[in-house]
């Protein structure tokens, strides 16, 4: 190619770049694990996303403005969070972001979100220090991990009366901070933990911690941290003959936990908490239902992120697109979710927790512990 | 005493595996003098081929109407093999041979280079989502130890076998047959070699898949026992195989099996006595260690200048 022809295509290109930008009317970044070992969380956050941003654009859009979605990929790793969310707002001018999944992603990100004023709901991120920050734009649909893990320390002294719990953690922000609020409240009930350590992400040869668990002869193996190690470790826990109860949180609630372990034998009997079922909401019907006919079971995180461009898009509309306006405004409102009416309290929080208890069958499918 | 049987039995089996894959490292330092940095991401092929080639062999063997574990594993195990030396090759072909007479810096660059490919190039086509392989071989052997017990999965036992057969094999090979005389030879001085009428750089292509195959046996034995995998296991298992490589005196043969026990033996009871956060500061200040006493490793023979 001439130089001249190069330099045209060149300009052609940028002017192109312009129209598409011109036309974005109202920029929504989508920020997760798009690939990576994560990436299945990725895609319920996309699935979600996206759905909500459709059906809103069906409507009308945003005070007859469309949104355009921007997916920005982390792969829950918080050096590329922070350069994906600098690209979204200087770049790619979003004026709200739904995500990170991460915590270790969301709290970096959300500083440079504050900084240029743009709103960042978040549908998974649990761990306490991201709305403890007092970032006034910070918002999360889901719950926090201290309540998550006061809920699994009182199952854990109270249905099944363990006294020796291991508490194993995988050294990431939201692993280890769940780990730590589980202990405390366990510790607060009076029991103390058999054994504390933490495993490293990425790795799969668990056995030497699992001998050890069997060593001090455990009833409850505690982890906190994510599926792609949840797998390997119930499953290599039961290969050594143990037969402790495994508990975990939201971190294994996606149907790749069971394939990441082998076969449904082993995740049979896990418990996990995660919140109220996302579907069980009336106002969530019809959404879920168009999910099913489009072939797409909305587990996990579907809905919460469906759920988090529903309360973003609430904030912009209701402020002539102000996202500062929006993020006050948040916070004496509430928002009509496909999972119920949402209220959040002044540092971005539910009022209201929801967590509740799991099993995991032997077909690999879990269901609420009456 | 049952925990630490138990800890030597998982250190043995992770160690053993750790020596398969440092065997590629040390044969193509040894033969070229580089550090392969694609080797990691060889193994991590290998485990997406195992998986391919379960799928494949299950489906044919329904179709024929009979199940048979044995036929499969087997099978996986040549197909994997083949397919992963092929890789091997191609790697050697494309990336290193072009820089035979280049800088050491240029072929090392390109082996990260090719890492790099090798993981962007499976994320892409298999996706970047965790993989699982469903349990093929279950059931345990199960010692009682005093008032505990060990307990040896069937699969453990199966990894250990077909590893230390992999090792023997190999060590026949370069040892007793005429390819490993060459191999050797090309080792201790290429021109020399070549002068005598070796073909040396079919030599080093075939010390490339030979590495290959070996990563190939491990990616099948951990694929099977641990079943999950994805497009980045390459990288962690990489550092730690080259550790035990350098651990046992890099360019030697047996000093990469040895360091791959170690290495593996002393994870385990590290993790299982002490804690197992800082099994890897451990295992990594094993290796400082070793190093200043002997700064070419267990094995290693030191570095003669060639004048």
């Amino acid at each position: 190619m001439s130089n001249a022809v190069v330099r045209k295509t060149l300009i052609s290109l940028a002017v192109a770049g312009a129209a598409t930008l011109a036309q974005a009317d109202v920029v929504i970044g989508v920020a997760g694990p798009h690939t990576g070992a994560y990436a299945a969380f990725g895609e319920q956050l996309w699935k979600g996303a996206e759905k909500a941003a459709q059906d809103i654009n069906a409507a009308g859009g945003i005070n007859g403005e469309m949104i355009t979605l921007v997916k920005a990929d982390d792969a829950c790793e918080p050096k590329q969070a922070v350069s994906v969310a600098n690209r979204l707002v200087d770049s790619d001018g979003a004026l709200a972001v739904v995500g990170h999944f991460c915590s270790s992603s969301s709290i970096p990100a959300s500083k440079i979100y504050e900084e240029a004023g743009v709103i960042m709901v978040t549908p998974a991120s649990t761990n306490p220090t991201l709305t403890d920050q007092g970032l006034p734009n910070v918002f999360r649909v889901c719950g926090r991990d201290d309540q998550q893990g006061d809920v699994a320390a009182s199952y854990i002294v109270d249905k099944l009366g363990a006294k020796r719990v291991a508490v194993i953690h995988d050294k990431d922000t939201y692993g280890k901070g769940l780990a730590d609020a589980m202990k405390s409240t366990l510790n607060a009930y009076g029991v103390n933990e058999v054994m504390y350590e933490g495993l490293t992400r990425g790795e799969k040869d668990f056995n030497a911690l699992i001998t050890k668990i069997r060593s001090v002869d455990a009833d409850v193996v505690y982890f906190g941290g994510l599926h792609s190690e949840a797998g390997p470790l119930v499953r290599q826990l039961r290969e050594q003959g143990s037969k402790a109860i495994f508990i975990s949180g939201d971190g294994i609630v996606s149907d790749e936990f069971v394939s990441v372990a082998g076969s449904p034998e082993y995740v049979d009997g896990v418990l996990m908490t995660f919140g109220a079922p996302p579907t069980s909401y009336p106002s969530g019907a019809k959404v879920i239902k168009e999910f099913r006919d489009a072939g797409y079971e909305p587990e996990g995180y579907t809905l919460y992120s469906y759920t988090a461009m529903q309360v973003a898009v609430a904030a912009l509309a209701n402020n002539n697109l102000d996202p500062i306006k929006g993020a006050e405004w948040l916070k004496t409102h509430s928002v009509d979710t496909v999972m119920g009416k949402k209220d959040f309290d002044e540092k971005g929080d539910l009022t209201v927790s929801d967590y509740v208890m799991y099993e995991w069958d032997a077909q690999g499918k879990y269901s609420v512990v009456e | 005493m049952d925990i630490v049987l138990q800890q030597l039995v998982n250190g043995l089996t992770l160690g053993s595996v750790y020596g398969l894959i440092a065997i590629g490292y040390t044969m193509v330092y040894g033969i070229i003098g580089m550090i392969n940095f694609a080797h990691g991401d060889v193994y991590m092929v290998s485990s997406y081929i195992t998986a391919i080639a379960i799928a494949l062999i299950s489906a044919l063997l329904t179709f024929l109407g009979f199940e048979s574990f044995l036929v499969v594993i087997i099978g996986t195990l040549f197909l994997t093999i083949v397919v992963t030396g092929a890789y091997g090759w191609v790697i050697e072909r494309v990336a290193y041979r072009p820089l035979r007479n280049s800088s050491r810096l240029a072929v090392l660059i390109s082996a990260i280079g090719m890492s790099l490919i090798l993981q962007n190039y499976v994320q892409l086509s298999q996706g970047a989502n965790q993989q699982g392989v469903p349990t093929m071989l279950t059931g345990a052997l199960r010692f009682h130890v005093g008032d505990g017990f060990v307990q040896i999965t069937y699969m453990k036992v199966f990894i250990l076998i077909a590893a230390f057969a992999g090792m023997g094999i190999l060590t026949y090979v370069i040892q007793k047959t005429k390819l490993g005389r060459m191999c050797r030879a090309t080792q201790q001085d290429r021109k020399m070699a070549s002068i005598l009428g070796i073909d040396t750089d079919k030599i080093i292509s075939t010390v490339f898949v030979i590495g290959a195959t070996m990563a190939a046996l491990a990616g099948v034995l951990i694929t099977l026992d641990y079943g999950a995998f994805d497009f980045y296991i390459g990288f962690i298992i990489g550092i730690k195989a080259f550790t035990a490589a350098v651990l046992g005196g890099i360019g030697s043969l047996p000093g990469a099996m040895l360091g791959g026990l170690i290495l593996g033996l002393s994870e385990a009871l590290f993790a299982g006595l002490i804690s197992s956060d800082y099994k890897d500061v451990f295992s990594f200040s094993l290796l400082v260690l070793i190093l200043i006493i002997r700064p070419s490793g267990l094995l290693g023979k030191p570095e003669v200048e060639k004048v």
